[in-house]
């Protein structure tokens, strides 16, 4: 396994006018490897992720590989069901290629004959898909053009459970498919014990950094959520 | 009417329609509508100090295209309360500098009077504008679903909107020589609104949109020539009864 660096971060700081969001945030990700960031709500994971693609402005060290390729799955899009674009419209912003567009849904689980994924997939409005459909769709249309590295922002409700379990499982897969490096946004630490390669805790400061089940400890976790830290980590048998 | 007035008027209404689709995608129906009020202080200068009044309503509404693009920008402001206020004040001003005699016009276009030279100059802006807005609309939906995803994928969006904004600002421009001042906003948001009841994918939308703008326009002055009518409000009749007839046939669902 190549221990090559895809990203470096160094004294990452974000403020909104006095709030500070971000403080001194710092790490790095190599290929294939799978990153969770975790922490309360409110504690900069978001900020973190879009600062990492630029779209905030921060303080800071931020070094990507030169020509990365980069794809990023946001947290939600504000869209209604009357918008007049398809799901065949929007993987088309990426790329015209049919086969490609097929090869990215059925990487995510979007399956079916020709007819099917037509009719009832690609001509589909964007905003008649259910949650899970959607962010399906999202990380398909993030992996279309085969990115190095995936960025996944975790909606924080709408999708149960069950759902979440499987977007996992692909998401890993793809990891070990394709090579691709992966930093997660999570707020179920269970995930973060089964897939992720090592952990970031944020509450703004940088709580912890490391392999999960190293750094992920009652105290940090005191730190990381405040009070009771009603966690306990199940066994998993690898 | 001859037939060089009547291609202008189909193209001009073909780009306002095809315009108008983004703009309503954009949820920027009313500042379409308020935004053709703010040619009319712009019109009235070149009636008075005799230069081209398409020039005035195009500066102002530059000036106005600036205006919005730098509240969405730069501000956390509203732009719907600002553009309620500024926008029609600017046509309260223009109302009172614009010349008794030219202020019908002003108001509700008058196409039969298009000069050579302007018709062509209406071709060939309604024709640069569609060419502009179609290279930039894959940027401009996907900055519409979301900034994020738009800039993550290397979309300078804030130039994308702005040249949008100019693209808008032309045709409305353009377009007030046919239906005027008060009811260009109409030429730009009912086709969309119409195509949006009746298509279920973007290029179908956006297009649909257009065609729409160019058969309400040449519909409304065929109405308008028959019955000895001033074109430019039956323009806007015609692409509201298609807008009322498209609320009867049910969208084909997938």
């Amino acid at each position: 396994m190549t221990e090559e660096i895809l990203l470096q971060a160094d004294k990452v700081s974000v403020s909104f006018g006095d709030l500070c969001a971000l403080h001194e945030v710092a790490f790095s990700v190599n290929r294939s490897e799978a990153l969770a960031i975790v922490g309360p709500n409110g504690s900069g994971k978001s900020v973190l992720l879009r600062s990492l693609l630029g779209l905030v402005p921060y303080t800071g060290k931020i070094d990507w590989q030169p020509k990365v390729r980069i794809g990023y799955v946001p947290q939600k899009l504000a869209i209604d069901s009357e918008f007049p674009v398809s799901v065949g419209d929007f993987m088309s912003f990426k790329t015209h290629t049919h086969t490609k567009i097929v090869t990215a849904l059925e990487s995510v689980g979007i399956t079916g004959d020709h007819h099917h994924l037509k009719k009832h997939i690609l001509n589909k409005p964007l905003g008649t898909l259910s949650g899970g459909q959607l962010q399906r769709v999202l990380i398909a249309w993030a992996i279309v053009d085969e990115p190095d590295i995936l960025l996944f922002d975790e909606p924080t409700s709408g999708i149960d459970v069950g759902g979440e379990e499987t977007i996992y499982n692909l998401l890993h897969k793809l990891q070990t498919k394709h090579h691709l490096a992966i930093i997660l946004v999570s707020h179920d630490l269970n995930i973060v014990y089964k897939y992720a390669n090592r952990v970031l805790c944020l509450n703004r400061d940088m709580i912890c950094y490391g392999v999960p089940h190293e750094v992920l400890d009652p105290a940090s976790l005191r730190q990381l959520y405040g009070g009771e830290a009603h966690f306990y980590q199940h066994e998993h048998k690898e | 009417m001859s037939p060089l007035t009547l291609i202008t008027g189909a193209l001009v209404g073909l780009a306002a329609g095809y315009l108008g689709s983004f703009m309503v995608l954009r949820r920027m129906s009313l500042v379409g509508d308020a935004l053709s009020h703010v040619a009319l202080p712009g019109l009235a200068l070149g009636l008075i100090f005799s230069f081209n009044p398409f020039l005035g309503a195009f500066a102002a509404l530059f000036l106005a295209i600036v205006g919005i693009w730098l509240v969405e920008n730069k501000t956390k402001l509203p732009a719907e309360t600002l553009v309620g206020v500024a926008f029609t004040l600017s046509l309260a001003i223009g109302l009172l500098i614009t010349p008794q005699p030219e202020l019908l016009e002003a108001l509700f276009g008058d196409i039969s009077t298009l000069g050579r030279m302007d018709a062509l100059w209406g071709i060939l802006i309604a024709l640069g504008t569609i060419w502009l807005v179609a290279s930039i609309a894959r940027s401009l939906v996907l900055g519409t679903l979301s900034e994020d995803l738009a800039r993550s994928t290397g979309i300078a969006t804030k130039k994308v909107d702005f040249l949008f904004l100019l693209a808008v600002a032309l045709i409305v421009a353009v377009g007030i020589k046919i239906v005027g001042t008060l009811l260009m906003g109409a030429l730009v948001i009912i086709p969309a609104a119409t195509a949006k009841n009746l298509a279920h994918s973007l290029n179908s939308y956006n297009w649909m949109a257009g065609i729409l703008g160019l058969v309400s326009v040449l519909g409304g002055i065929y109405l308008a020539t028959h019955y000895h009518l001033p074109p430019g409000p039956l323009v806007v009749l015609a692409s509201a009864a298609l807008f009322l007839l498209s609320l009867t046939i049910k969208k084909p669902t997938t």
